[in-house]
Parts: C-alpha cells; sequence; structure tokens
C-alpha cells in the first residue's frame, strides 16, 4: 500500500516543479505551486500512518493548506495589481528595467 | 479499499499531468480542480477525513475560485481562450525527471499501520488542535487576518487623477 503514495507524492512534485519551470503566465506558474504544496500535504498525512496514536502530520496538513491559501490570495492579488499597472499577466512581458 | 486508493491515486496522477500539457489556462485550472478532489478522496481512504473536508472546502472551494475570477480578469481578448506558451520545455521537463528519479533512488522505507475504523477521528482532531497546537491555530488565524488585509490592500482600485 505505501510505495504508491509516495511514488504519487513524487510525481506530484515533479510535475509542479515542471508547471513552474517551464510555463510562462504566472497564473498557471500559482498552478504549479498548488501541485507542489499537494505533494508535501500528502507526505505530511502519509508519514503520519506510521504512528496511529499521534496526529501531528494530520494537522501539519492542515497548516500547509492554511498557508497555501494565504500563498494563493497573496500571490493572484500580486498578479491583479501587475495586470491592471501593465496589462499582461506574463512576467516576461514586464521589461520595463531591461536596458533597451 | 486498495482498489480506491489506486484508482484515485491514478486518476490524481493523470489529472497532475494534465496541468502540466493542457494549454487553455481554464482547462489546466479545472484539471488541478479534479487533482484535488481526487486527493480528497484518496484522504478519505487514509483515514484523514478531516483533512479531506478541508481540502475539498479551502482548495476545491476557495482556492479555485479565487484562480477562475483571476483568469477571468486577466484575459484581455473576450471572447478567446487564453493560451500559456512554454519556455523552455526540455530543460525543464529533464530537470523534473531528474528530480523525480532522485526522489524515487533516496526513497525512506515506510511501513503503514493502518488504525482501526473505531476511533474517532474528528474527535482526536479537535482535542489535538485545541491542546497540542493551540499556539500554531491561533497563530495561524493570525495569518490569515494579515494576509486577507494585505490581499485586499494590495488588489484595491486606485484611479490614477
Amino acid at each position: 500500500m505505501s510505495p504508491v503514495l509516495l511514488y504519487l507524492s513524487f510525481l506530484l512534485f515533479a510535475l509542479g516543479v515542471s508547471v513552474v519551470l517551464t510555463k510562462r503566465n504566472a497564473i498557471v506558474v500559482l498552478l504549479g505551486i498548488e501541485l507542489i504544496l499537494s505533494a508535501a500535504i500528502l507526505n505530511a498525512i502519509h508519514f503520519n500512518q506510521q504512528f496511529p496514536d499521534r496526529m501531528d502530520g494530520q494537522l501539519f496538513a492542515l497548516f500547509i493548506i492554511v498557508i497555501a491559501v494565504c500563498e494563493a490570495v497573496v500571490g493572484m492579488s500580486i498578479i491583479i495589481r501587475v495586470y491592471r499597472y501593465y496589462q499582461t499577466a506574463v512576467p516576461d512581458q514586464i521589461n520595463e528595467l531591461n536596458e533597451r | 479499499m486498495s482498489i480506491a486508493l489506486y484508482f484515485f491515486a491514478g486518476l490524481s496522477a493523470a489529472a497532475a499531468l494534465g496541468v502540466l500539457l493542457f494549454r487553455q489556462v481554464l482547462y489546466a485550472a479545472l484539471s488541478l480542480l479534479a487533482c484535488l478532489l481526487s486527493l480528497a478522496g484518496l484522504y478519505i481512504v487514509m483515514q484523514a477525513e478531516y483533512i479531506a473536508v478541508t481540502q475539498i472546502i479551502i482548495y476545491a472551494g476557495g482556492i479555485l475560485v479565487i484562480i477562475l475570477f483571476g483568469i477571468m480578469i486577466t484575459s484581455r481578448l473576450a471572447g478567446k481562450p487564453m493560451q500559456v506558451s512554454t519556455q523552455y520545455p526540455v530543460i525543464g521537463s529533464l530537470l523534473a525527471l531528474l528530480i523525480f528519479c532522485a526522489l524515487v533512488l533516496s526513497q525512506p522505507a515506510v511501513t503503514s499501520h493502518t488504525s482501526d475504523f473505531s476511533t474517532n477521528h474528528w474527535q482526536r482532531a479537535g482535542r489535538w488542535l485545541m491542546t497540542e497546537y493551540a499556539l500554531a491555530f491561533e497563530t495561524t488565524g493570525v495569518l490569515l487576518l494579515i494576509c486577507l488585509i494585505g490581499a485586499a490592500v494590495t488588489a484595491i482600485y486606485q484611479r490614477e487623477s
């Protein structure tokens, strides 16, 4: 039962890193960060199963979810602010400080 | 029990792959929604019902709504779906594959015990949250308040005169 969940969390983490590295839109980068945090939550709950009389892992997962909410909200507000100023959500097109 | 575990695991893996492969941002967001919902099902199979319900309410109900509103606001060309282009697809995928292989090669040995079903997980979670993790709980509330105020101040509409 256990190796499947470990492999799933590895896969989620690798896919999240790949999304963060390769996508250009800032919103899709946020989606990749959510995937990475989901891998962390899955690992926390899975390792908690080793100690059935404690609940540290599950509560860590709860706090990770709350942190993920804060990150998504602040990131999305920054994206909306940047979009209103530069009329784009693609970070590569914001090159005001670029020397050209 | 094992069939449900494999089903939800495969579903979430496929949906996570969809986040990487879809070119339209809306489809990627909906694919992430499917991934998070199947992960919630997986948590129920792993007897973490508290986290599963929290995942459905907060992730699928909260974060995805925020992201969908963000897509709606930042899509400039109305009537045309927002596409996302990729940069360095080969290098990024190779790096992710390298990370995956390194994690697989260095995985710890995990033996999972299955606790009995008679335990009331909700009661236990509430008791732990109010005793050992009370400080972290309160601090998280303060963090949420700060985050709410900060996001509202950051995204507020200011008319430049």
